[in-house]
């Protein structure tokens, strides 16, 4: 990326980074350090002193089993909704990529539930499953309580990594759609003219030159579970029924914001940024060596 | 390529169509659930046909969540959203990638490493900043004794706030801070041939003036791919918007009005039934916007979320 | 109009130098090509004059003034690129002007002047178009009015041609090289294709690993190439080279071949590179200094025929007219005129001069 032709005035560069960087120094930079300052203390929420409490807050955080349980549900809800969305958008990207007739209007299609709020989603397939009113409205006539989310919590969680994977679905299926385009058609032909047929080609060519996008978008589930989860659930059980579907992010907000827990609530944040952070660098390392790859 | 595989079509065909049923079907539901009466929409088997009443329901939905007001908000946090995002990330990617100076890569990594954290895992944190952005640098001067020097030479206390809650500013800035775009613009601006530049250069112009007229109307394609993306970004923001604005009636946004169509557990409406048709046509209101824009500008859209890598 | 001064110049990115101290005079009018192969500093050197790159060591004076720490804009030339850098979201027209859009020109002024130029390069019907409707050569020529319109002292070209198909490529040498003629603006060309240095060039300047390795007509750099290096790349096919050492006064031996030659003062017994140019050798054996060649195969070219052989084990190829009769495979006698004959220090590379080009070579 070395440039041969730059400027070098360095005012105006210094002038012009300038305003990004007193934002994200402002809205990012000090933050994360609050939140770092507030998890090795212990703080009055509004105003009071707060004192050097070492490493107290987080030894309070993994002694309780409700943050275990959320640990443990947010596992079970990233493996359960990246499965879900990255194994059906890579088939249907497969198959869409075979150009077929009318593939242009599925491509349409798939593309659109990534521009639908997750709050949105949320709310829609609340309504979808909902025990009285929806799809399984019907089944529940026959056979009460076969279906009921707001009081089962196998099915709440069902409900919600199905709502948040509709949408991620759409994300997925564009990421490999995007990759499958760029391997090179005379790849794909030279396969057929030694005689592959179309699906030893999706195994033998294709789903290997999709590895590098594979491991991008496993990382980009599992990390956007974590964190872009709070619409959904809020919106569709509200972490309930009796926290069943309470996840880290949700956790934390309930714990800073309703139960004024700044310090507990800090500890959980820097607790999870380390796992994101560890999940990125992951990322990080590999796109370097994709550099190589190409 | 000629390849005669009915069998395999066929599967094809239907595989697909199941994908176009998945992302449909919920959608076509909504609506469907948008158009029943109250005493329809309860009565199961789910309808698959949609009844007489989208209008009343969309009024009623309208009036119920004050959606006039909350759609006015969040199309004005978009817009401001995204068009802060173009204005920032240009810059700073210009900054980035036509000049060299000491301390560059070091700003380089400091923007970039915010990509790695989103605003919801430092929620808390940002919230306090919000409730006074200059609280920092207030620690900065408290800490560092300047503030104290300052009140001893003018006998006035130094006191900076500047509070953002329940404002445009407030639901818009934190969004706008980070690297996303940056790092979309920096890719395009590393595609421009070096000789662009350079023949500027000969022809007379000087940095800000390739900025403007060369750079600028070069990336009106990535201006659009990173509007989209930044306006969906920030219309489908819910948690953040919920934090910032305590004036809910006047400040609140489209997607967090969707709680005053569905009763919350903990909240005033007390949990129970919602009214399901009323709630689903509250729900078209609010995704409209972002499918419209979406469905319009779809190629930018796709160019944007794949450029970006998020 | 100005002449152009490079004393002592050198360019180095940290410790990685590429152009090792280089001195050359152009003179005001004149037609300049440097030619070399890629990597060779060609490129830098030219971007240094232009203003784009910084200079590390030496000095650039152009029409008397050095120019070291002048901005690109302020040193009066104008360059092409090789690929063009027209600004994609412009029309022909506002690229063309750009450069004096910026310099503050009215727009009428502006308007005139770019009708001028657009019609002496025959783009006059093409000005509203952008740069991605038209042909390599329409995109050159808009390239070259930019350059143009400035009436600017310098013309920097940096393989302009390359990036066109071989008959447009033709074409647009020989509309330089009238553009020149009618204008007369001192000119530096940079190319790695030795027939556009040929045929563009007043002088042509050889460059190797960041040196010049000479400076010359191209009828000079041909007829007396100054190293082993001006020798191999200069020709089309090259020269044959290869290495033997002087066996007598006058005489040289290669691969049990002894050839006469004219050059004086060798002492023997010293290795030297021998070079022949395929097409001075004369088939059928006469005379002295006769080799035989082992022809396996032999390429039409038209007008000639090479043929590829090996002399004495070492490669060869001859240049013959495509009439020649007879068999176009198997062993043929040819002879090696002693005027045909040049000498390299094998060490050096540099070249032996013969008692009559001594002179000049040195010169």
């Amino acid at each position: 990326m070395d440039r041969r032709a730059v400027y070098k005035t360095a005012w105006i560069g210094s002038l012009l980074l300038a305003p990004q960087l007193l934002l994200v120094f402002t809205f990012f930079y000090w933050p994360t350090g609050a939140a770092l300052f507030w998890a090795f203390t212990l703080e009055r929420p509004w105003g009071g002193g707060n004192e050097f409490a070492g490493l107290d807050n987080f030894r309070m955080v993994f002694s309780d089993t409700a943050y275990w349980g959320a640990v443990w549900r947010s596992m079970v809800f990233a493996l359960g909704s990246t499965a879900l969305a990255m194994g059906l958008a890579l088939l249907f990207a497969l198959f869409c990529d075979r150009q077929l007739r009318g593939y242009k209007a599925y491509q349409t299609m798939l593309i659109w539930p990534y521009a639908v709020a997750a709050p949105a989603a949320g709310v829609a397939f609340r309504f979808l499953f909902a025990p009285e009113a929806g799809i399984f409205a019907a089944l529940n006539k026959i056979h009460p309580e076969f279906w009921n989310p707001s009081i089962n919590g196998i099915h709440a969680m069902i409900l919600i990594v199905v709502a948040y994977s509709w949408k991620y679905l759409a994300y997925n299926f564009i990421f490999f759609l995007a990759a499958l385009q760029s391997i090179p058609r005379a790849l794909v032909e030279a396969s057929a003219m030694d005689g592959s047929g179309p699906l030893r080609r999706m195994w033998d060519i294709q789903l290997p030159l999709l590895a590098p996008t594979l491991f991008f978008l496993l990382v980009i589930n599992i990390t956007d579970s974590f964190v872009d989860s709070f619409g959904i659930i809020d919106l569709t059980t509200g972490g309930g029924p009796s926290k069943a579907t309470t996840l880290m992010v949700y956790k934390i907000y309930f714990d800073g914001f309703k139960g004024l827990d700044y310090s507990g609530a800090a500890a959980q944040s820097i607790v999870l940024m380390l796992l994101v952070m560890g999940l990125t660098f992951v990322q990080f390392r590999f796109i370097e060596r994709r550099v190589h790859y190409r | 390529m000629i390849e005669r595989t009915p069998v395999l079509n066929l599967v094809t065909h239907a595989v697909l169509f199941i994908g176009l049923a998945i992302a449909f079907v919920p959608m076509w539901l909504v609506f469907v659930a948008a158009t029943l009466s109250l005493q329809e929409i309860n009565t199961p088997p789910i309808s698959l046909l949609p009844g007489s009443h989208l209008w009343e329901n969309l009024a009623e939905a309208w009036t119920r969540a004050d959606l006039g007001v909350k759609l006015t908000n969040s199309l004005i946090m978009s817009v401001a959203v995204a068009a802060g995002k173009i204005a920032l990330a240009s810059i700073t990617a210009f900054a980035l990638v036509f000049f060299r100076f000491p301390g560059r890569m070091t700003a380089f990594w400091l923007i970039f490493i915010t990509l790695m954290l989103p605003l919801e895992v430092r929620i808390v944190p940002t919230y306090a900043v919000a409730a006074n952005v200059f609280s920092p640098y207030q620690t900065i001067l408290d800490v560092t004794g300047l503030s104290w020097l300052w009140q001893q030479l003018t006998g006035a206390e130094l006191a900076l706030e500047w509070n953002l809650l329940n404002s445009y500013t407030g639901l818009v800035l934190p969004l706008v801070a980070t690297a996303t775009g940056t790092f979309l613009y920096r890719q395009f601006f590393l595609t421009v041939p070096e000789e662009l530049m350079e023949a500027a250069k000969m022809d007379g112009a000087g940095p800000m003036r390739f900025f403007r007229e060369i750079l600028m109307p070069l990336s009106i394609t990535n201006m659009a791919a990173l509007f989209t993306i930044m306006f969906i970004y920030a219309w489908n923001q819910y948690l953040w918007p919920l934090l910032i604005t305590t004036d809910r009636t006047h400040r609140g946004t489209a997607v967090m009005a969707l709680r005053q169509l569905i009763p919350m557990s903990g909240d005033s409406t007390g949990g129970g039934v919602p009214d399901w048709n009323v709630a689903m046509a509250g729900c078209l209101i609010v995704v409209a916007p972002a499918l419209l824009v979406v469905a319009l500008m779809q190629r930018f859209f796709v160019r944007g979320l794949i450029a970006s890598d998020k | 109009m100005a002449d152009i001064d490079i004393r002592s110049v050198r360019k180095a990115y940290g410790k990685n130098q590429v152009v090792h101290g280089v001195d050359l005079s152009i003179r005001s009018g004149e037609f300049v090509v440097v030619l070399g192969p890629s990597g060779c500093g060609k490129s830098t050197l030219l971007r240094m004059i232009a203003g784009l790159e910084a200079i590390t060591a030496g000095e650039i004076a152009i029409a008397g003034d050095v120019v070291n720490n002048l901005e690109p804009r302020e040193r009066g030339c104008a360059m092409v690129f090789q690929n063009y850098a027209l600004y994609p979201h412009m029309t022909v027209a506002e690229n063309i002007g750009y450069g004096l859009k910026v310099a503050g020109l009215s727009k009428p002024e502006r308007t005139a002047r770019v009708e001028t130029v657009a019609k002496s390069l025959g783009l006059s019907e093409y000005l509203d178009r952008k740069p991605g409707q038209l042909s390599g050569g329409q995109r050159q020529r808009v390239a070259m009015g930019r350059a143009m319109i400035r009436e600017p002292k310098v013309f920097l070209f940096d393989e302009p041609l390359s990036n066109l198909d071989a008959k447009l490529r033709v074409q647009m040498r020989i509309e330089i090289r009238k553009l020149h003629n009618r204008l007369g603006t001192t000119s530096v060309f940079v190319t790695h294709d030795q027939v556009e240095a040929m045929t563009l060039a007043d002088r042509v300047v050889v460059m190797n690993g960041g040196h010049i390795e000479q400076v010359g007509t191209p009828e000079e750099i041909y007829r007396n190439p100054a190293s082993r290096f001006v020798a191999g790349f200069i020709g089309s096919p090259p020269m044959n080279l290869f290495d033997g050492r002087v066996t007598g006064p006058g005489e040289v031996q290669a691969h049990g071949i002894v050839l006469s030659v004219p050059h004086a003062g060798l002492k023997p017994g010293r290795p030297v590179t021998i070079g022949i140019r395929p097409e001075e050798v004369v088939l059928g054996a006469a005379g002295s200094n006769v080799a035989s060649i082992d022809v396996d195969f032999s390429e039409e070219l038209g007008s000639v025929r090479l043929l590829h052989g090996q002399v004495a084990g070492a490669d060869f190829v001859i240049q013959v007219p495509a009439t020649t009769a007879g068999p176009k495979i198997g062993r043929f006698s040819f002879e090696v005129p002693a005027r045909a004959v040049h000498l390299f220090d094998a060490e050096t590379g540099n070249r032996i001069g013969t008692a009559a080009s001594g002179a000049r070579a040195a010169a």
